[in-house]
């Protein structure tokens, strides 16, 4: 297991059909890009989960800090007018 | 031509059932010997990937080891085919045998032989033998991913640390004698491939040595010069690494006959 210990690790998402969003479902550990699909590949798509593969240095990824949750989060929760559900569908529109 | 079997001469039913075999046994043996790696490989992901492999390979020799019984006609079937045969009954070349040694050693055995059932496969397709032609298209798309890892490997391998380079080369030093084999092309098949049922393997060598010499220069490797060769795993002369891996593998057909799960 030393190897892994040098290699960077990767964020995994999987596009489970055409149309669909990826979606993150872990991690791996890999050299380098190209070694992180393969991984990704044997690691996350053995029960045919998906069509598609991206991969993310992990430290590309810019997250938001857990200790400001109050401030950015918070403030939505009272405005419950945000969500479109104060409409009368007319029944001819079947999707939506 | 699959479908007439019943009425295909005696001579022709043995030299395809044999052909089969050759097939059905580079997969089996290759994949109980990847098998040995599970819970060994240098990181995880990499214990998963030579995992699959080997599935792969095991699903491949299921289907070659069935079809075999059927065209023997003689009531075995892929179990019996595959536990419980004696050793110079197997079919594989000698080089899917060798042990595992380190990871290095493990990719370039799998990058030789990948590349070889890769265009074995490809050919394959369009065998007269409509069977054996949709077993190798599924294989086929198998055998890409397989030499796509360990060629990738073989290149980060051989193109990486001073250390690295030199061990993958002594590996294929070692290995690359068994090669011979895989183009040593026999009466019985030449036949089959005058009919149409395999491919020429001189087709199948020119191929295979385009391929090894494009991953070995990526990989700033020495292609090494042929030497002589005594084994000949697919008439059945085998090295004594076969007998160990039987051994282990048939272990227990043998101590309970019959038993399933």
């Amino acid at each position: 297991m030393t190897v892994s210990k040098d290699w960077p690790l990767y964020e995994i998402f999987i596009r489970a059909r055409g149309g669909l969003d990826h979606k993150h479902v872990g991690s791996v550990h890999a050299a380098d890009a190209r070694m992180a699909l393969e991984h990704a590949r044997d690691v996350y798509t053995r029960r045919l989960e998906g069509v598609s593969i991206w991969v993310v240095r992990s430290t590309d990824i810019v997250a938001s800090d857990p200790g400001e949750a109050d401030e950015l989060f918070e403030p939505a929760r009272d405005k419950v007018y945000r969500h479109p559900t104060f409409y009368d569908i007319p029944e001819a529109v079947k999707t939506l | 031509m699959s479908s007439t079997l019943e009425s295909a001469a005696p001579a022709t039913v043995a030299a395809r059932f044999d052909y089969l075999l050759q097939l059905a046994d580079t997969s089996l043996i290759l994949g109980q010997r990847l098998g040995e790696l599970v819970g060994h490989a240098p990181a995880i992901e990499e214990d998963l990937g030579l995992a699959n492999t080997a599935l792969d390979l095991i699903g491949q020799a299921r289907l070659l080891l069935a079809y075999a019984g059927e065209i023997e006609g003689r009531g075995r079937t892929e179990d019996h085919l595959a536990f419980l045969r004696e050793q110079h009954e197997y079919r594989n070349p000698a080089l899917v045998e060798q042990p595992n040694g380190d990871f290095g050693h493990t990719i370039v055995r799998q990058v030789l032989i990948d590349a070889y059932q890769l265009e074995l496969h490809d050919q394959l397709q369009n065998s007269s033998d409509l069977r054996l032609a949709a077993i190798a298209a599924k294989a086929l798309k198998e055998t890409r991913y397989h030499l796509r890892y360990s060629g990738s490997w073989l290149i980060r391998l051989g193109d990486g640390t001073e250390e690295s380079h030199a061990r993958v080369q002594q590996s294929l030093d070692q290995l690359w004698p068994f090669t011979r084999e895989l183009f040593d092309e026999q009466d019985a098949e030449r036949a089959l491939a005058e009919a149409g049922v395999v491919p020429a393997l001189a087709d199948v060598e020119r191929h295979w040595s385009g391929r090894i010499d494009g991953l070995l220069r990526e990989a700033t490797l020495q292609r090494p010069a042929s030497t002589p060769y005594h084994w000949f795993g697919r008439r059945g002369v085998h090295t004594e690494h076969l007998g160990y891996l039987l051994a282990d593998m048939q272990f227990l057909q043998r101590t309970y006959p019959g038993a399933t799960w």
